[in-house]
């Protein structure tokens, strides 16, 4: 069944791509499509009776050489039944809405065949994406994620005639490269450490990694933390973390579903997925991790601060996803893998759905994307309206306080990650940072409906009288996300951040009562916590994910002051306030502070200026060097000098290959190759005789 | 069948022979006819060589299929295969017939162009089997022959100072080739590359003119051969003749030079430099391994701004081999298997770039990128099949672009973690040049009046490439074709090669005790 729901995307791509001259075009959209749902179903069944054992099905061998053994296997455990649950039904999803959205795209000419490629690139994507979580080795994974990274390439630049695509997907695929040396330097150390790349031995060995050291380059390293570290930057760049998220807005070049389905559920927590995946490993690896905290927080703060200023519709939601990438990081860079993957899960309905919704809009406005030119919408597409709204309030955190789950999605999930900042680092840079990335969220997504959908009709009066509601096929996903947004927070809530016990053992582990050190260790740090009853008893790589039994902050996550506890509701309900201010109150308030704060503004509406700084630091000089290599280097040192000897020559035979007739220097040529082999003969057989 | 080697390593030059004297004319018959021979003399050295394939025993570590004959004048005519060997003559025999399909347009000297292409795979094969020195030496050198004439006469505008650069740089590196392999005569006292595989040659220091030669004979030796080696492979800096005979090469001899010819001097590398010489390769290794990290990177830098397409995809073809050298003097097994693999792969891929490169130069006769854009408009089957190789270029996994590059990377990691590091920048200039290139001829509207009437690839054109993208895609997935049958030999030859190194230490020891 795991084999089916890994292939079935593949074959799916490949009919719909090759095959749709003979089958035509709407069957074999339909069929990858279908194959899809396919996959979508028998991935809920596997998640619903799921048993907790790790399952490992082999396939077919890979890279073999010497000690290194892999195989193209499947690893099936918790981790990987979460993650096929998330992929394929956003992705079947999505398949469906595109059926709507890119139907007459004008993008293209009357009569151009653009929809299969599409459905092609989508379920080949999906398959990508099932082979990175379901891989049982290092390896099968880099295939995954390299694989999905060619996805997006082809899907950002869809649109191929647009330059700005065309340069966005090289930026998407560059800078995604730039990550990958990280990940793939971190898989060599892992096979020169533990001479196996294969996720059963090198989460044996994890415990002693901890206590080696590894030289690599100028010093010796904590061989844990620096794997940890290395693999992080892979994860950096899929996710879009800060120094290396740059290529994530422009990503929105690709059409909305894309958007949707890879840059905000699915890809993009490729990064999330491996540093839980690699949780055997990062438990034994606290600067790492520290590291992973510290950054995941920066980007979730800078990421909104830029949020806050955006007019594109789909760069603010992509904004929004970078910084709440940054959120499940610092719940992973704490130690709280579940609480990560919870938000991973919540994160993949609702921002699926805000997309989904968006692209609903932009459908609606014949592709105007500049959310200034929206406005009064409310009623012209109000299932949109009430799926974006449903979209927002689950992102920005609604629900009855101090309940812990219920309310949205995003509440359960998102109080869940700054609870666990707070209980592993109590008033801490990655606690406030998360806060205050709260408030901003509010005042973005709400600015985000404000704009869209309350007002007057700003731009363009003919757009906005013949705005529609999208087609049936594009409003089903919108209905389906819209319940996992409502309802996923609190059905889920006890599995992802429930008591430890329940929390182990939905992830395949087992649990046992901690040592009394422990305990009392655990008591005396956070006095009002009940006394810790259970830790994990499985031994590094046995479940889905690794707990240190020493890691309580899932346990004290749990009792944190009420303050704490209540601090992102008041976030939100400030946002929510603020934008409310400016945008239905007082609508003249933006541009007056956006011209008071001029330097803030722009540098917020530049992005930080991140594409200018690298522009300057690195693509110039790397264009500058490889001239100077290539005339300097090529032309004049190398041909000029090292070789003078030979540069003397060969004008000299060209000299006299031009005196003699064109056409006869076949016969030169030839009289002075067996001059040569005579010689040659001659010597080897001199040196043969003595 | 105990000449089966010699067949198939002959066929060809015996085409060439009914070429040279049966073929009389210079009409549209003839040229046709030239065309099948060698069409025909091609394919069934590649069915013959199949039978190569199907007996060989990867097990079996040592020489398979061997003949042994005298030969004039006291030399030994000895022929053999072995788990490194095997694969660059199936690659070989493998690429002809395309090659020569990818010439069916050819319009110039129809059968001496032929003749010569007949001429140089015979000379290749011999290459790659020949188990004597001397033979070796003439396959080797004397391949520059035809190769030479190839770019000289049917080459481009700048054809005739291009191939003496390229015949002179080849060919002075073999010079010092030849004067260790006298010297190699003269202390071990045969020319059998079997034998001297077995011989130890002297490693104990010793002054010329005053300069201490740490590693003795070996070292002198091992640098002679570098030297030649170096040149054919080829490795930064003695890389410049490489995009210049490219360029002016034609499409079939590009695909021969970057398909086969740059696979000698790597295959020198693992059957003479490591195995023979082991104690001097142990000491200039560090060397060489910088060598190529710097040739993965500084060509890379330099193909990120070439304009002409074909000398973008001659230095990302340095850039690759720069993981080959890397591969073999990391001199573990995965270094060795993922330098062989590297070369067997690039064969496939550079061969099929500079073919993509040839269907738009036959149709606009011009290899600027900027004369180009937009070609997916009415190209779309051109552009995914040049898609296709772009990524497999890239080292994209699934490719079998990737799994030479991941081994021999892992391989120099192991050894050297800074080598490690700079080298694995690669793997960002090269998505970085790829794509672009891509960009430029692929992607964007099609605005140039000159590209409007373009047509997409023919059914010949398609055919050609077919094989190519079989066998791309499907080293990629299951890699394990090619390690196979090398591995079990590579791991001898690791393991011989670690054994003299401990030996030659201890005996240094010895000595100083």
């Amino acid at each position: 069944m795991e084999t089916i729901i890994l292939f079935a995307p593949l074959i799916g791509a490949l009919i719909c791509g090759f095959g749709w001259k003979i089958i035509g075009e709407t069957a074999a959209c339909w069929v990858a499509t279908s194959l899809l749902f396919l996959s979508a179903v028998l991935s809920w069944t596997v998640f619903v009776h799921f048993d907790g054992t790790t399952e490992q099905i082999q396939i077919l061998r890979f890279i073999e050489s010497g000690s290194l053994s892999t195989d193209w296997a499947i690893r099936l455990d918790r981790l990987t039944a979460i993650m096929l649950i998330v992929i394929t039904t956003v992705s079947s999803l999505v398949h469906l809405y595109s059926f709507g959205y890119m139907d007459h795209d004008p993008q293209w000419k009357e009569g151009e065949s653009y929809k299969p490629r599409f459905f092609a690139y989508l379920s080949f994507f999906t398959f990508a994406m099932l082979m990175l979580v379901t891989a049982d080795n290092l390896v099968q994974m880099f295939f995954g994620w390299e694989g999905v990274g060619v996805a997006s390439y082809l899907l950002i630049g869809f649109y191929y005639r647009k330059p700005s695509a065309n340069a966005a997907a090289i930026k998407a695929f560059v800078v995604n490269r730039v990550g990958d040396f990280g990940f793939a330097l971190g898989i060599f150390a892992l096979f020169f450490l533990t001479d196996s790349i294969n996720f059963d031995d090198i989460f044996a060995a994890a415990p002693e990694l901890a206590e080696t050291q590894l030289s690599f380059l100028w010093t010796e390293w904590n061989a844990a933390n620096l794997v940890a570290f290395l693999l992080f930057i892979g994860a950096m760049g899929k996710s879009a973390q800060l120094f290396l998220h740059t290529w994530l807005p422009d990503a929105m070049e690709g059409p909305t579903p894309v958007s949707a389905l890879i840059h905000a559920a699915t890809m993009v927590t490729a990064g999330v997925f491996l540093v839980c995946r690699m949780s055997p490993i990062m438990e034994f690896a606290p600067e790492a991790m520290a590291f992973v905290t510290v950054l995941g927080a920066a980007t979730a703060f800078f990421a909104a601060t830029v949020g806050l200023v955006q007019t594109d519709i789909k760069r603010v939601i992509a904004y929004s996803t970078c910084s709440q990438l940054g959120y499940m990081f610092v719940a992973a860079g704490v130690g709280a893998y579940p609480v990560a993957m919870f938000h991973l899960l919540t994160h993949a309905f609702f921002k699926a759905m805000l997309f989904l919704g968006a692209g609903s809009v932009i459908h609606a406005m014949h592709h105007e994307q500049d959310m200034m030119n929206y406005g009064g919408l409310r009623k012209k597409i109000p299932y949109t309206f009430y799926a974006m709204l449903i979209g927002t309030l689950a992102i920005t955190g609604v629900g009855i306080p101090l309940t812990g789950w219920i309310g949205f999605a995003g509440f359960a999930s998102k109080d869940a990650v700054i609870e666990s900042a707070y209980a592993a680092g109590p008033g801490g840079f990655a606690f406030w940072a998360l806060v205050i990335a709260a408030l901003f969220t509010s005042f973005y997504s709400w600015r985000l409906m404000f704009l869209t959908f309350w007002g007057t009709p700003r731009g363009d009066k003919h757009t906005h009288e013949h705005a529609h509601e999208s087609p049936t096929v594009m409003l089903i996903p919108l209905g389906v996300l819209a319940v996992g947004s409502v309802f996923a927070g609190a059905i889920w809530y006890s599995s992802f951040f429930g008591k430890q016990n329940e929390v182990i053992k939905f992830f395949g582990g087992h649990y046992e009562a901690p040592s009394e050190e422990l305990k009392a260790a655990v008591a005396e740090r956070s006095p009002k916590a009940s006394e810790l009853k259970y830790v994990m008893a499985d031994a590094p790589g046995e479940a889905g994910i690794y707990i240190k039994p020493e890691n309580t902050v899932l346990h004290e996550a749990h009792y944190v002051p009420t303050w704490v506890k209540l601090s992102p509701f008041v976030a939100m309900l400030l946002g929510l306030a603020v934008a409310f201010w400016f945008y239905i109150v007082n609508p003249e308030m933006p541009k007056r502070l956006a011209e008071n704060q001029r330097p803030l503004y722009l540098f917020l509406k530049n992005k930080w200026y991140f594409d200018e700084l690298y522009d300057y630091v690195f693509v110039r000089p790397a264009k500058w060097i490889g001239s100077f290599f290539w005339k300097r280097g090529d032309g004049d040192v190398i041909d000029g000098s090292l070789n003078g000897v030979a540069m003397g020559i060969i004008p000299f035979f060209t000299r006299l290959a031009g005196r003699a007739q064109s056409g006869y220097i076949f016969t030169y040529a030839f009289a002075m190759v067996i001059g040569i082999a005579v010689l040659i003969t001659w010597m080897t057989l001199s040196g043969g005789a003595n | 069948m105990d000449n089966l080697l010699s067949i198939v390593t002959f066929i060809p030059a015996l085409a060439a022979l009914i070429l040279l004297v049966f073929l009389r004319g210079d009409d549209e018959d003839a040229n046709r006819n030239a065309k099948w021979v060698a069409m025909f003399a091609t394919s069934a050295t590649f069915l013959v060589s199949l039978f190569i394939l199907a007996g060989f025993d990867p097990q079996d570590t040592g020489m398979q299929f061997v003949e042994e004959r005298e030969w004039l004048l006291g030399l030994q005519y000895k022929m053999g295969v072995d788990g490194i060997s095997v694969l660059f003559v199936m690659l070989t025999t493998f690429m002809m017939p395309l090659v020569i399909a990818a010439s069916w347009d050819v319009k110039l000297r129809v059968k001496e162009y032929m003749i010569a292409f007949l001429l140089l795979e015979t000379l290749m094969l011999g290459v790659f089997m020949a188990l004597d020195l001397v033979l070796f030496y003439l396959f080797f050198e004397a391949g520059l022959i035809p190769m030479f004439l190839i770019i000289g006469i049917w080459g481009g505008a700048n054809r005739i100072y291009a191939s003496f650069k390229f015949f002179l740089y080849t060919f002075l590196g073999s010079v010092l080739m030849l004067v260790a392999m006298v010297g190699m005569f003269a202390d071990a006292g045969t020319t059998d590359i079997e034998a001297l595989l077995r011989h130890e040659f002297a490693f104990a220091d010793f002054s010329v003119l005053g300069i201490q030669v740490v590693g003795g004979m070996q070292t002198l030796m091992f640098l002679a051969f570098f030297a030649s080696f170096a040149v054919k492979m080829p490795m930064w800096p003695v890389h410049t003749w490489l995009p210049d005979a490219h360029v002016q090469a034609p499409t079939a001899g590009s695909v021969v030079l970057a398909a086969i010819l740059l696979k000698l001097g790597g295959y020198g590398f693992i059957r003479f430099s490591l195995p023979m010489f082991p104690v001097a390769a142990e000491i200039w290794s560090p060397m060489i391994l910088w060598l190529s990290a710097i040739a993965i990177v500084y060509t890379s830098l330099v193909a990120l701004v070439q304009e002409d397409m074909k000398k973008l995809i001659a230095y990302s073809s340095v850039a690759h081999m720069g993981f080959v050298t890397m591969g073999i003097f990391a001199a573990n097994q995965q270094g060795v298997d993922g330098a062989i693999f590297q070369m067997i792969s690039h064969g496939f891929i550079s061969g099929a770039l500079f073919l993509c490169v040839g269907v738009i130069y036959d149709r606009m006769h011009t290899r600027e990128i900027d004369a180009y854009g937009g070609l997916v408009n009415r190209m779309p089957a051109y552009a995914m099949i040049f898609m296709l190789f772009t990524m497999a270029n890239v080292g994209l996994p699934g490719t079998s672009g990737f799994v030479g590059e991941f081994l021999t990377l892992m391989a120099v990691f192991q050894v050297n973690t800074w080598v490690a590091v700079v080298a694995t920048t690669g793997v960002i200039f090269s998505a970085a040049y790829a794509l672009w290139l891509y960009r430029r001829v692929v992607m964007g509207d099609l605005i140039k009046e000159s590209l409007k009437s373009i047509t997409d690839m023919s059914p010949r054109e398609r055919w050609i490439f077919a094989p190519l993208v079989a066998m791309t895609l499907l080293l990629g997935v299951y890699p394990a074709l090619v390690l196979d049958v090398t591995g079990p030999s590579v791991a001898a030859l690791v393991s011989n090669y670690d054994t003299a190194l401990a030996a030659a230490e201890a005996a240094s020891q010895l000595a100083s005790n």
